[in-house]
């Protein structure tokens, strides 16, 4: 079994238009469908799929990003850590770039700064080994699939008794942003394509309150061309029918219960905090905290450093574009002073944001 | 950013599996998943196994995709 070819195949992709079609032929005006995951966003845009759909079926995509979510004085904390003497910054590849008020850590390594981009927090466990005398500080961004591996390196780290090795947290959890977004008059989401991976460790149940309460059908989708097509015909006949139920199409890899041994991990470091949405705001309850007992491990708590005063950029449309509400090209700096080789905006830096995905892909 | 690679595992050393996809290996923590053997295919994210890939589930999906082929319908 390969994977991915098998799920790239054009004729089957053509069928399921063809079913998607059928699914609609009656329907009187448009359906909005949301996805809330980068990787979502990717997809659509690389493989065109907005433009194979009917016109009554309208894709947007929404704060699934966990890179462009992040709020701005928390790239200002990480520039100060990187420039605190003795201090190694650890991170995903995506963060480097993102700007913060008047630098990003691309410049601080520039610098001098010891910025390093890790494929694992698990890396960042063994450079704190290597380097007793340093501080490490892995930044903690991400979404329910990647919180249990930082929970897992902080009981690796406890494990092999590392007590230079910090994580500065910035964890969020999806459902949250998902049901403000549902009730939103002006948005009117008709359907959730829900995000593959975060369903694979919270599971499918998790949107049993977004169907039962909000009355917006959820089905959560896989990454391959037609899964995501497959998605849309599963939530296109939901939408027709009336009904409001959670249904899996990525049932190679999501289960109704998700993965209970990763949540005990992740909870076990863990615990529910009030968190802030680039875009959105404060959602109570909707970030992950590090827990008293592992204290030891918070880079806020244990290394201070003076933070400056953080400003958003002017003009920059990333906190609507990320609700869903604006597209990238009706943002004034799209394309002009805010390109990938320059960005503004968060959502041109990472590589799962819109923007990029307009800029790289878009007509 | 949760992007995740669906890869076979090759030997597994307490907690810690090499897994392998298209001649790629790669160390990956065995810490959130149970009961996984060499030769199963797991979902690595980020240096961690976080699922098993049901290969039976997988196969229904493309059995579906292939009845399409043929029937020109997608099965309710």
């Amino acid at each position: 079994m390969r994977y991915t070819a098998e799920f790239r195949n054009p004729e089957v992709a053509q069928k399921l238009l063809e079913s998607i079609r059928q699914a609609v032929a009656g329907f009187a005006g448009t359906m909005t469908l949301m996805e809330v995951c980068g990787t979502h966003t990717m997809a659509i845009y690389q493989h065109g799929i907005r433009s194979l759909l009917p016109a009554s079926i309208r894709l947007i995509s929404g704060p699934g990003c966990p890179v462009c979510v992040t709020p701005v004085d928390y790239v200002d904390h990480a520039v100060a850590l990187a420039r605190h003497p003795g201090t190694i910054v650890a991170t995903f590849g995506d963060m480097v770039r993102v700007p913060g008020s008047s630098s990003n850590l691309l410049h601080e390594k520039a610098r001098g700064g010891d910025v390093r981009v890790v494929y694992s927090p698990l890396d960042a466990v063994a450079l704190a080994q290597k380097h007793p005398e340093r501080a490490v500080v892995f930044l903690g961004v991400g979404f329910e699939t990647t919180t249990p591996t930082i929970a897992g390196s902080i009981i690796e780290a406890k494990r092999r008794g590392v007590a230079n090795y910090f994580v500065l947290g910035a964890h969020k959890t999806i459902p949250g942003p998902m049901a403000i977004l549902a009730d939103d008059p002006e948005l009117k989401v008709d359907g959730y394509l829900c995000p593959a991976h975060v369903s694979a460790i919270i599971g499918a149940d998790a949107y049993e309150p977004l169907a039962r309460d909000h009355r917006v059908p959820c089905v959560v989708t896989g990454f391959e061309p037609l899964d995501m097509l497959q998605g849309v015909v599963m939530l296109a006949r939901q939408i027709v029918a009336g009904e409001a139920k959670v249904e899996i199409q990525y049932s190679r890899i999501v289960k109704k219960e998700g993965n209970a041994r990763a949540r005990q991990i992740l909870y076990e470091v863990f615990e529910p905090c009030d968190a802030r949405w680039r875009g959105i705001g404060v959602i109570p309850g909707s970030g992950l905290g590090i827990r008293e007992e592992y204290a030891a491990f918070d880079a806020a708590r244990q290394l201070p450093v003076v933070v400056e005063e953080s400003k958003e950029h002017a003009g920059c449309l990333c906190g609507e574009i990320l609700k869903g509400k604006v597209t990238p090209k009706e943002c004034p700096l799209f394309r002009k002073a805010c390109t990938p080789e320059n960005p503004v905006g968060a959502c041109m830096v990472s590589s799962e944001g819109t923007c990029a995905a307009e800029y790289k892909y878009g007509t | 950013m949760c992007l995740g690679v669906p890869m076979r595992v090759v030997s597994i050393d307490n907690e810690t599996a090499v897994c392998e996809i298209d001649g790629v290996k790669r160390e990956a923590s065995l810490m959130m998943v149970d009961g996984i053997g060499v030769g199963d295919f797991v979902l690595i994210h980020a240096g961690f196994a976080i699922e098993r890939l049901d290969e039976e589930d997988a196969q229904e999906t493309l059995r579906l995709f292939r009845e399409l082929l043929d029937q020109g319908v997608v099965p309710e």
